[in-house]
């Protein structure tokens, strides 16, 4: 059987587990719900005096895809600040196919989500998340 | 089993259609049925033959056109075991429940209580909470027991002389536990209350005796009833619709129009404003009349021997749990359950690869998943059409998920 969506890379992503977990008395903190289908993450993210990431964590209540997403994010986060978090959402986005061009790792694993444009919020549920921690 | 599934099978063209070289194995009837050949016809008929406006014009195509769409209400009223009069088309479920919180809703004081429970839709508790800020009623809520089923033991507590309306689920969306209608009927009738149920989940597995339950209000969703989308149907007994106001205005709902006043037209047409959906009431009449001639004890035997295969098959699949009642009595085919490590979004995208049919998540009933401290479930919704190779498909996908994805 070939799980078109659920394609290794995927799934390696969401076991890794990259910054799964709560940070002790983070910088900033912020929740999102997909209230279509229930799916909770919660970002905590520590800032330098420059705005930039220096630590992350991400709790997932949710599917296969937000718990890829989630660590897909962690994984490239740190050093970042907004705009670099902006950036890593325009790759997001190219991944699912929702902008022009090519899209770089560890989102390039979300190619095969393009195709299921109702688990798309899926992925994208944790940067929003985290537009809000840093907003 | 004399129950001639194939024979049923044969009515849904759908159920022909193969979608990547699979078969389609459509188990997400509780969110929408599919529709047989006798509603898509009655529906091209209308639209081939008889399309116009209903109750004003007088040209053949208006009467053909009224004709039908009256004759729908009453093939409706005859599935339920009631009067056509006192059948009122809705744009659906939700829109039924809404004209009652709107209208029933406009005769209730502040610090009257309605009695809602745990596992409601989303829609039977929503449009009473904004009754609750336009008018200041109170709400209750009746508990869940570990099985899924409405406490109502609970009820005697709950229900107090303050209680004007009792309003529930006959078939619970998610743990498919039938109502005890009786006892619910009996303990709110001692408090003068009113009971609505709502029969979403109920209607599509056969005809009704609505006057035999002895309750006020009832209603159901034409498409998950083998019906057209954007068509519901409200019950009400006619003493309680002629004293209801009408909840939207406009043409057909009126008795006589001027700019000092405006008096309304009786029920059922006061609360059918404007141009109804005629094609899918029609289409919602011959479902309901395709449902009529079924055999339902064999249908239902049917039903719960799939039910049966179902929650036997799960519960060999290690980390499986089923919610909702443990037996077959007093409940409906609609089985819930998770599978430990695996996600029921996940659960039913895999099954989909599998050409199954599902649906996960809140199911509209997030208090009931709050209840069970549940992100979600993945729910599997019968009709009369599903057989052994549905269930079957279905528990080798979750086997896979639970080999893949865990």
């Amino acid at each position: 059987m070939n799980d078109q969506l659920y394609q290794d890379r995927i799934v390696a992503l969401a076991k890794a587990k990259t910054g799964a977990g709560r940070l002790e008395a983070p910088t900033k903190s912020a929740r999102r719900d997909n209230p279509l289908c229930g799916d909770r993450v919660t970002i905590d993210v520590k800032l330098d005096g420059q705005g930039r990431i220096t630590e992350i964590a991400h709790q997932v209540r949710g599917c296969l895809l937000c718990q890829a997403s989630a660590s897909a994010l962690s994984a490239v986060a740190v050093g970042r600040d907004a705009a670099g978090i902006a950036e890593v959402r325009h790759d997001a986005e190219r991944a699912l196919g929702r902008q022009a061009g090519e899209a770089h790792e560890p989102f390039t694993a979300f190619v095969p989500v393009a195709a299921h444009k109702s688990r798309q919020e899926c992925v994208l549920l944790p940067l929003e998340a985290l537009k809000d921690a840093l907003a | 089993m004399s129950f001639d599934v194939a024979a049923v099978r044969r009515q849904f063209p759908i159920l022909s259609e193969i979608i990547d070289g699979r078969p389609i194995h459509y188990l997400d009837n509780g969110a929408s049925a599919q529709t047989p050949l006798a509603v898509i016809d009655a529906v091209r008929h209308y639209e081939t033959t008889s399309r116009a406006n209903v109750l004003r014009g007088v040209h053949r195509l208006a009467e053909r056109a009224t004709e039908a769409y009256e004759n729908a209400r009453a093939e409706v009223a005859t599935f339920l075991g009631v009067q056509p009069m006192e059948t009122v088309f809705t744009g659906g479920c939700t829109a039924a429940i809404n004209l009652v919180a709107y209208s029933y809703g406009s005769l209730l004081k502040p610090g009257d209580r309605i009695l809602l429970s745990e596992l409601e839709h989303h829609s039977n508790i929503v449009p009473w909470q904004l009754l609750r800020t336009r008018s200041g009623v109170e709400l209750d809520m009746i508990p869940v027991t570990d099985d899924g089923r409405i406490d109502l033991a609970e009820l005697p507590r709950l229900l107090t002389p303050k209680t004007k309306l009792v309003s529930l689920a006959h078939v619970s969306n998610v743990t498919g536990a039938l109502l005890d209608v009786r006892a619910v009927v009996s303990a709110a009738n001692a408090v003068g209350a009113k009971v609505m149920l709502d029969g979403a989940q109920r209607a599509p597995h056969g005809p009704l005796d609505l006057p035999s339950l002895g309750i006020d209000f009832y209603v159901f969703a034409g498409h998950k009833a083998y019906g057209p989308n954007g068509i519901g149907v409200l019950w009400g007994r006619p003493e309680l619709l002629e004293a209801m106001p009408p909840f939207m205005g406009g043409g057909s709902m009126i008795g006589r129009v001027t700019f000092a006043e405006t008096t309304w037209a009786p029920a059922p047409r006061r609360f059918e404003a404007g141009t109804p959906a005629i094609g899918p009431a029609i289409g919602l009449g011959a479902a309901c009349t395709w449902m009529q001639r079924l055999d339902w004890s064999a249908a239902h035997d049917h039903e719960m021997a799939l039910v049966q295969r179902l929650m036997d098959g799960l519960q060999r699949v290690d980390g499986t749990h089923l919610f909702g009642p443990a037996s077959l009595q007093n409940r409906y085919p609609v089985v819930s359950f998770t599978l430990d490590g695996v996600h029921p979004h996940d659960v039913a995208q895999t099954l989909d690869s599998f050409g199954v049919a599902v649906r996960a998540g809140h199911h509209c009933a997030q208090p009931l998943m709050d209840r069970f401290d549940l992100d979600g479930t993945t729910r599997v919704s019968m009709a009369p059409y599903n057989d052994n190779s549905d269930i079957d498909a279905l528990l080798a996908g979750v086997a896979h998920a639970a080999k893949t994805l865990r």
